[in-house]
C-alpha cells in the first residue's frame, strides 16, 4: 500500500525526504501521473505541492527575484511582479499546456523532470537563474546550467528538495524575448524555444543569452551565437552572425513531432529576428 | 413557446440528450457497469507482417482468476464480417499476422489492472516476413498480400474520349494547357473523444452486446457470423456515443466480437475499453492517398479534359476500402462540366493497420487532388479563381462524369455567389512577420449510398403509437452527436403534427428497431429521416381513420391517439426506402445517377504563414453549404462547423506519423488535433434548395464540410507564399521545404 | 488510505490508495461517472473537475492530493437547477456527442467566476485543454458569451 506524507512544513519535508528516499516526490502531477495507473504504485508520495515555504513570489535584499518552486505557472501569470520584471516568463507560462496544466504545474516540477522540451527551463537559462536545493543537512545554490547534467538527468541528490528559482537582477536595458513554437497553439509540445535577453547601449550588443529548448537533449545556451555576437554593432552583420554561428551550438533531432532541418532552420530564423529587433 | 406540428421542423429546440450530457448523466459505454462484469485487454502483435508460430503465457505470472482467449475459443467463422471474410477477429496460430497491433489473444481478469497485467505477459513468437509499407511497393509487388496483384478493388469512370487511355490523351494533347500534378493526402485519425468500447453479456444462450458504435447491424452481422448464433439470440445495443466520425461504423464490430470471445470463455459479462494509445495505434483512419491529375483547358478556360488516377493505401484488410475508392473516383472530376474525362482508382494493399471510413469517404482526398488542380488551372489562364470556378461549375441541366443529368437541386449558384461575396472583403496585408494568402475551393457530396446501394438495402423506419399512448421512433439509426434523435423527434412531430415533447426516440437496439441501414454517407437524415417521415404519416392517417369510425373524429389528435392505444394496444406503421423516379445506375459501366442528390458547398479561407516558422493561422473561414433543407439549424450549423475544423485540420496539423508501418505518435500529446485556440471564428451561411425527395426537403450535411476546406486552405498558403502545397498536412516542416529558397524578412529582401 | 475530502458541497470519505488517479476514484469508488476519461495524460480535458474552484485535470490528481480540498464535478455544478452555462450549451448547440461537455463546463463555469468579461479570443485560450471534436468549437463559445451575460445580468 502506497503511503501518502504532505509535510506542513520545509524542515518536514526535508526530514521525510531523508527517511524515504524511496518514495516519490509530487508536485503538481502533470508529468508524474501522466501513465500512472498503469505504472506499479510506489511505496510512498512525498506531497509537496502547496508547501507554504516553497511557494509564492518575494524580492531579495540584494534586488534578486526568488520564486518559490511550488509556484504553479497560473500564479506566474497571476503575479504583478512577474508581470512587470520578467515579461520573458510571463509569456513563456502562458503557453504551457492550457488552463488546466498552468493551474496544476510548478516551476520546481519543469526543472525536476528537466525534459528537453520542459517550457520553463530556457528561461532559467537566459536569466542566469540559480535554483536553491534543501535537504535535512543544509541547502545549496546551483545555476540551472549546472544542475542539468543530461537528457532529463540533473545532479539534484536523493535527499533533496527543490525550494525555489532565483534570479539575480539586471541592470536596466536588458532586452527580454520569448518565443515558444509547439505542435499547435495551446497544449502543445514545443519543437523549438527561444528564451533570449540582451543588453544594448550604444547601439552594440554589450552582453547577450541566447537558450533554446528542444534542439537537444537538453535545453541549451547557444554560446557560440552568444560569443559571435558579443561586442557587435546590432544591424545585418549581427544577424548573419548569429545565423551562422548557431548551427555548432545546437543538435536537433527527427522525430515525431517535428525534423531536425526545420528546428535548425527556425532556431536560426528566431535569433536573428530577435537580434533584428533590438 | 415550442411551436407544435409541421413547424417543428426548421426550428432549433434544445437537443432532445442535451440536458442528460450537459449534467453528466448520459451513460456512456465505460459509465456501465454490469454485476460479476470482467474487464478485458487485448494482446496486439508488434510487427506488421509474419506468421504466427506460437502463444506463451508467462509462467512466472499469477494466471488466477485470468481468462485468455485465443481464435481457437472462437465458436463460429474466425472473420470480421463486412465486405470480404478476409479479416480474422484473431489470427490464429499457423496464419499470418498482416499488420502492427493485430490481435493475437485476449486475456480478461475481475480488474483492468489486472487484465493489463495478464496482457503483458503473453508472449508472441512470430516469424517475420518482409514489410510491405507503401503503395508504390505493394504495387511492384515486393510481397503479395492480396490476391495476385495486391488490388483490393479497382473503379473506373469514362466520359467521352475518356473511354479509352489513349482517347484522354489525344483530348489532353488537343487542349491548349494541360495542369498536371501529383498529391498526396495523409491519414487522418477521427479522435472521437470518448475511445473505443463494448460490454458483452452472455446468457440464453446468445449474447447481448452493449456500446459506442454508429452501426447496430453491422455489428450484429458480425455477431452472428463469430459466434455462430442465430440473429435472434445476438441483441447489440448502442449507449450513448461520444463521436464516431466514421471511426466507429466498423471497428466496433472488432471490438465486440473480442468482447464476446471473451465473455463466452470466461462465461461472464466482459467489459472492453481501449485506452487512446490503443484506440490511436489499432483502429482504423481514413485512406492516404496518391492522386494524379491531368487538366485540358481552352485558353478562354473552359475545362476540356480531365483525366484521374486514384491510389488510397487499404492496409491490411479488405474492410470498407472498395466503397471508400468507390466514392473517391466518383468524386474526383469535381463540380465542374468536362465533356472528355478518365478516372482510374485503385485501393492497394499494405501492411499498415486497415484504414476506413472517415467522414467524406474518400471525397475529401480527391477534392484536394481537383481543387489544387482548379487553383492553378485559373492562374495559367489568368482568370480570377472565383471567376474561373463560376465559369465551369454544374449548373442545373448539365451531367456529371458519370453522365447523370442534375435536374433539382442544385446549390452551385448559390453557394459560389456566397463565396464571391466573401471574397470581395480585402485580404489583410502582409507585414514582416506574416504573409497572408487567401484560397478558395469549391466541392460537391453525394449523398446518401452510391449507385444502387439504397435499393439494395431497402432499410425500414418505424413508428409507433405504444400502449402507453406516446410516440416513438425506431430505427437502426445511431446519435452519435449529429443529433439524430432531435432530428427525428422533429421529423416524426411534423408528420404526426403533435408537439415534439409527444415523440420519443430511444437509442437503439436490434431486438427493438429495424434495420434502417447504417449510420454514414449522410444518409440519417435524408434516407432514413425520410423513412420516419413516411411513417409518421401513415401512422397519423391510421390514428385519423380510427378516431373517425370509433365516434372520435371530433377530439384533438392526440386524445384520439390515448383512445385508440387503449382500445388496440400499440400500433405501428413501417416505411422502406424506395428510390426516387428515375434514379438509374450501372454498376458495371459506372454510368448514371452516382448519388439521389448532391450537397453543394465552397469556402473561403485567408491565411497568415509565419517567415520565422512557417506556422499557419487560418484567420478567416467562411463556408456556404447547400443542405435542402435545415430541420434543425443550430445542428446542421453544428455539423458544418465540426467538419470544417476537421478538415482545416486534416490539412494543416494532423500528421499521424507511421514508422515500420505501426503508428508512432500514438499518444493525444503527438497525434494532435485543433484547439479552441486552433479553430478560426468560422462564419457558416446555410444555403436551402430543396431535394424534392427528402423529408422537407432536407439532403445530407455530414461530411459535405469536411470535402473543401483542406484544399482551400492549402490554396491560400500557395497565395500566401507563392508555392505549391500540393501534400498535405501543410505541417510546418513541408511548408518550410517548399518554402526552401524564398527569402524572408530577416534573411533579406522577399523575393516570391 | 482513508481521503476525506468535500466532494460537491458535501463532505466525503474514501478509502483508496493515494497513488489512484482522481478521475478512478471518482468513476469507480464514488460512482460520479459524469467525469470522462478521453486520453489519461492531461490532453484532452474531459476529466477536468474544479479543485478549489480551479479546472484540473482529475486524470493528473493522485487521490491523495484531494484530502482537505474541494473537488466540484459536473454532477455539482448546477444543484437543482442547470448553471447558466450549462442550459447555454443546450440552446446554442455547444454540445454535440457530449463526451467533452461535462469538462468544458467546468472549465467554462471557472471562467465566467473569475473572468466574466473574458472575450473570444481569451475564452478560446482559456478553454484550450478541452478538446471537442465534434463542434468547431463556435457554438461553444456563442454559450460562453451568452452564459457571461446571464450571470451579469442577475447580480444584482
Amino acid at each position: 500500500m502506497t503511503a501518502y506524507l504532505r509535510p506542513a512544513t520545509l524542515a518536514e519535508a526535508v526530514t521525510a525526504r531523508r527517511e524515504h528516499p524511496d518514495y516519490v516526490v509530487l508536485a503538481g502531477g502533470t508529468d508524474l501521473l501522466v501513465g500512472a495507473a498503469r505504472r506499479p504504485p510506489p511505496p510512498g508520495i512525498l506531497d509537496v505541492l502547496g508547501l507554504a515555504e516553497a511557494t509564492g513570489i518575494r524580492h531579495d535584499e540584494d534586488g534578486t527575484l526568488v520564486i518559490g518552486g511550488m509556484t504553479t505557472y497560473l500564479a506566474l501569470l497571476e503575479s504583478e511582479v512577474i508581470a512587470a520584471e520578467l515579461p520573458m516568463l510571463r509569456a513563456c507560462a502562458r503557453e504551457i499546456g492550457a488552463l488546466q496544466i498552468q493551474a496544476r504545474g510548478t516551476v520546481a516540477g519543469n526543472i525536476a523532470t528537466s525534459s528537453p522540451v520542459g517550457d520553463t527551463l530556457p528561461v532559467w537559462l537566459a536569466l542566469d537563474a540559480t535554483v536553491e536545493l534543501v535537504s535535512a543537512s543544509g541547502s545549496r545554490r546551483v545555476p540551472y546550467g549546472e544542475l542539468i547534467t543530461g537528457y532529463r538527468k540533473t545532479q539534484l541528490g536523493a535527499d533533496e528538495l527543490i525550494t525555489a528559482v532565483r534570479v539575480p537582477p539586471r541592470e536596466p536595458g536588458w532586452a527580454q524575448h520569448w518565443r515558444k513554437v509547439g505542435t499547435r497553439r495551446a497544449q502543445s509540445i514545443s519543437k523549438v524555444m527561444l528564451a533570449a535577453a540582451a543588453h544594448v547601449t550604444g547601439g552594440v550588443i554589450r552582453d547577450v543569452r541566447l537558450a533554446f529548448g528542444a534542439v537537444a537533449d537538453r535545453p541549451v545556451r547557444a554560446r557560440a551565437a552568444e560569443a559571435a555576437i558579443c561586442g557587435q554593432a546590432v544591424g545585418a552583420g549581427a544577424v548573419a552572425a548569429v545565423r551562422a554561428a548557431l548551427a555548432g551550438d545546437i543538435t536537433p533531432i527527427d522525430d515525431v513531432r517535428s525534423s531536425a532541418d526545420y528546428r535548425l532552420r527556425v532556431a536560426q530564423n528566431l535569433a536573428a529576428r530577435f537580434i533584428a529587433q533590438l | 413557446m415550442r411551436p407544435p406540428g409541421q413547424t417543428a421542423v426548421g426550428f432549433s429546440l434544445p437537443r432532445v440528450d442535451g440536458v442528460a450530457k450537459v449534467t453528466g448523466r448520459a451513460r456512456y459505454v465505460d459509465d456501465i457497469t454490469v454485476a460479476g462484469m470482467m474487464h478485458g485487454a487485448t494482446v496486439r502483435s508488434d510487427v506488421g507482417h509474419g506468421i504466427l508460430r506460437a502463444i506463451h503465457r508467462d509462467p512466472a505470472f499469477d494466471w488466477t482468476g485470468v481468462t485468455v482467449a485465443t481464435a481457437a475459443d472462437i465458436p463460429g467463422q474466425n472473420v470480421i464480417a463486412l465486405i470480404e471474410p478476409d479479416q480474422p477477429a484473431l489470427v490464429a496460430i499457423g496464419n499470418t499476422i498482416r499488420h502492427p497491433d493485430e490481435a493475437v489473444a485476449l486475456v480478461c481478469a475481475p480488474t483492468r489492472a489486472r487484465a493489463l497485467a495478464a496482457a503483458a505477459h503473453v508472449r508472441l513468437e512470430i516469424e517475420p516476413l518482409p514489410l510491405v509499407l507503401s503503395v508504390e511497393a505493394s504495387l511492384h509487388l515486393k510481397q503479395v498480400l492480396h490476391g495476385d496483384d495486391n488490388i483490393f478493388a479497382r473503379f473506373e469512370v469514362k466520359k467521352g474520349a475518356g473511354t479509352s487511355a489513349a482517347g484522354i490523351d489525344a483530348a489532353l494533347a488537343a487542349a491548349d494547357i494541360v495542369i498536371e500534378g501529383t498529391y498526396e493526402t495523409g491519414a487522418q485519425e477521427q479522435m472521437y473523444i470518448e475511445p473505443q468500447g463494448m460490454i458483452a453479456i452472455p446468457g440464453d444462450g446468445g449474447i447481448h452486446i452493449i456500446g459506442s458504435l454508429q452501426c447496430p447491424y453491422y455489428v450484429h452481422k458480425a455477431m452472428v457470423a463469430l459466434l455462430g448464433l442465430p440473429g435472434d439470440k445476438v441483441v447489440i445495443q448502442q449507449s450513448v456515443t461520444g463521436g464516431g466520425f466514421g471511426g466507429k461504423e466498423e471497428y466496433p464490430s472488432m471490438i465486440a466480437a473480442h468482447a464476446a470471445i471473451l465473455s463466452l470463455a470466461a462465461g461472464a459479462p466482459v467489459k472492453l475499453i481501449y485506452d487512446r494509445d490503443e484506440d490511436i495505434g489499432a483502429t482504423t483512419k481514413r485512406h492516404p492517398a496518391t492522386i494524379h491529375h491531368r487538366m485540358g483547358l481552352l485558353r478562354d478556360g473552359t475545362i476540356v479534359a480531365q483525366d484521374v488516377d486514384v491510389i488510397i493505401d487499404g492496409g491490411a484488410y479488405v474492410t470498407l476500402s472498395p466503397v471508400v475508392l468507390s466514392r473517391a473516383v466518383l468524386h474526383a472530376a469535381g463540380p465542374y462540366r468536362c465533356k472528355d474525362v478518365r478516372i482510374v482508382g485503385r485501393a492497394v494493399a499494405t501492411n499498415a493497420p486497415p484504414h476506413g471510413a472517415f467522414r467524406g469517404f474518400g471525397a475529401p482526398q480527391t477534392t484536394f487532388a481537383y481543387e489544387r488542380q482548379i487553383q492553378k488551372a485559373a492562374r495559367a489562364v489568368g482568370m480570377d479563381p472565383v471567376a474561373f470556378r463560376k465559369k465551369n461549375m454544374l449548373r442545373p441541366g448539365d451531367d456529371t462524369a458519370t453522365g447523370q443529368v442534375l435536374t433539382e437541386s442544385v446549390g452551385s449558384e448559390d453557394v459560389m455567389a456566397a463565396a464571391e461575396k466573401a471574397s470581395a472583403t480585402p485580404l489583410a496585408p502582409s507585414d514582416d512577420q506574416v504573409r497572408r494568402g487567401r484560397g478558395v475551393a469549391f466541392y460537391f457530396h453525394g449523398a446518401g449510398f452510391t449507385g444502387s446501394g439504397e435499393q439494395r438495402l431497402a432499410g425500414r423506419a418505424q413508428v409507433a403509437l405504444t400502449a402507453g399512448g406516446d410516440f416513438e421512433v425506431r430505427s437502426s439509426s445511431t446519435d452519435i452527436g449529429q443529433g439524430t434523435l432531435t432530428i427525428f423527434t422533429q421529423i416524426a412531430a411534423a408528420g404526426l403534427g403533435v408537439e415534439v415533447s409527444c415523440v420519443r426516440v430511444p437509442e437503439p437496439r436490434t431486438d427493438d428497431v429495424p434495420d434502417s441501414g447504417p449510420t454514414v454517407a449522410s444518409r440519417t437524415c435524408m434516407v432514413v429521416g425520410g423513412l420516419v417521415d413516411r411513417a409518421s404519416r401513415k401512422l397519423r392517417g391510421r390514428i385519423e381513420a380510427w378516431a373517425r369510425e370509433h365516434g372520435h373524429g371530433d377530439a384533438p389528435f392526440i386524445a384520439a391517439a390515448r383512445a385508440m392505444a387503449a382500445a388496440e394496444g400499440e400500433v405501428t406503421a413501417d416505411a422502406q426506402y424506395a428510390p426516387p423516379p428515375g434514379i438509374e445506375w450501372d454498376d458495371k459501366t459506372y454510368t448514371g445517377a452516382a448519388y439521389p442528390v448532391f450537397g453543394w458547398a465552397a469556402c473561403v479561407v485567408d491565411v497568415a504563414v509565419d517567415v520565422d516558422t512557417y506556422e499557419v493561422t487560418i484567420e478567416r473561414c467562411v463556408h456556404a453549404v447547400d443542405v435542402g433543407k435545415a430541420i434543425h439549424p443550430i445542428i446542421v450549423k453544428g455539423q458544418i462547423e465540426g467538419g470544417t475544423l476537421q478538415a482545416l485540420g486534416w490539412g494543416t496539423l494532423e500528421n499521424v506519423v507511421y514508422r515500420d508501418g505501426r503508428v508512432a505518435n500514438r499518444r493525444m500529446t503527438d497525434c494532435i488535433v485543433p484547439t479552441f485556440a486552433d479553430a478560426p471564428e468560422i462564419e457558416t451561411i446555410l444555403i436551402e434548395k430543396p431535394f424534392s425527395f427528402g423529408p422537407h426537403g432536407a439532403k445530407g450535411v455530414g461530411e459535405i464540410p469536411m470535402d473543401g476546406p483542406a484544399a482551400a486552405v492549402a490554396n491560400a498558403i500557395e497565395d500566401a507564399l507563392g508555392v505549391a502545397i500540393d501534400e498535405i498536412p501543410a505541417i510546418p516542416e513541408r511548408i518550410a521545404i517548399a518554402a526552401r529558397g524564398l527569402s524572408f524578412s530577416t534573411e533579406g529582401p522577399h523575393t516570391p | 488510505m482513508t481521503i476525506e475530502f468535500r466532494l460537491n458541497g458535501r463532505a466525503a470519505t474514501v478509502t483508496a490508495s493515494p497513488w489512484r488517479r482522481l478521475l478512478d476514484v471518482l468513476r469507480e469508488d464514488l460512482g460520479f461517472t459524469g467525469t470522462k476519461e478521453g486520453c489519461g495524460e492531461g490532453e484532452c480535458g474531459a476529466c477536468t473537475v474544479l479543485i478549489d474552484g480551479e479546472a484540473v485535470n482529475s486524470c493528473l490528481v493522485a487521490a491523495g492530493q484531494v484530502s482537505g480540498r474541494e473537488v466540484t464535478t459536473i454532477e455539482g455544478l448546477g444543484g437543482d437547477a442547470l448553471h447558466a452555462v450549462q442550459d447555454a450549451l443546450v440552446r446554442f448547440g455547444g454540445t454535440q456527442c457530449g463526451i467533452c461537455t461535462p469538462g468544458i463546463a467546468l472549465t467554462a463555469a471557472r471562467i465566467l467566476a473569475r473572468e466574466p468579461d473574458a472575450d473570444r479570443a481569451r475564452i478560446r485560450e482559456l478553454c484550450a485543454g478541452n478538446i471537442c471534436r465534434c463542434t468547431g468549437y463556435q457554438l461553444i463559445v456563442d454559450a460562453i458569451i451568452d452564459a457571461a451575460g446571464h450571470i451579469k445580468s442577475e447580480e444584482p
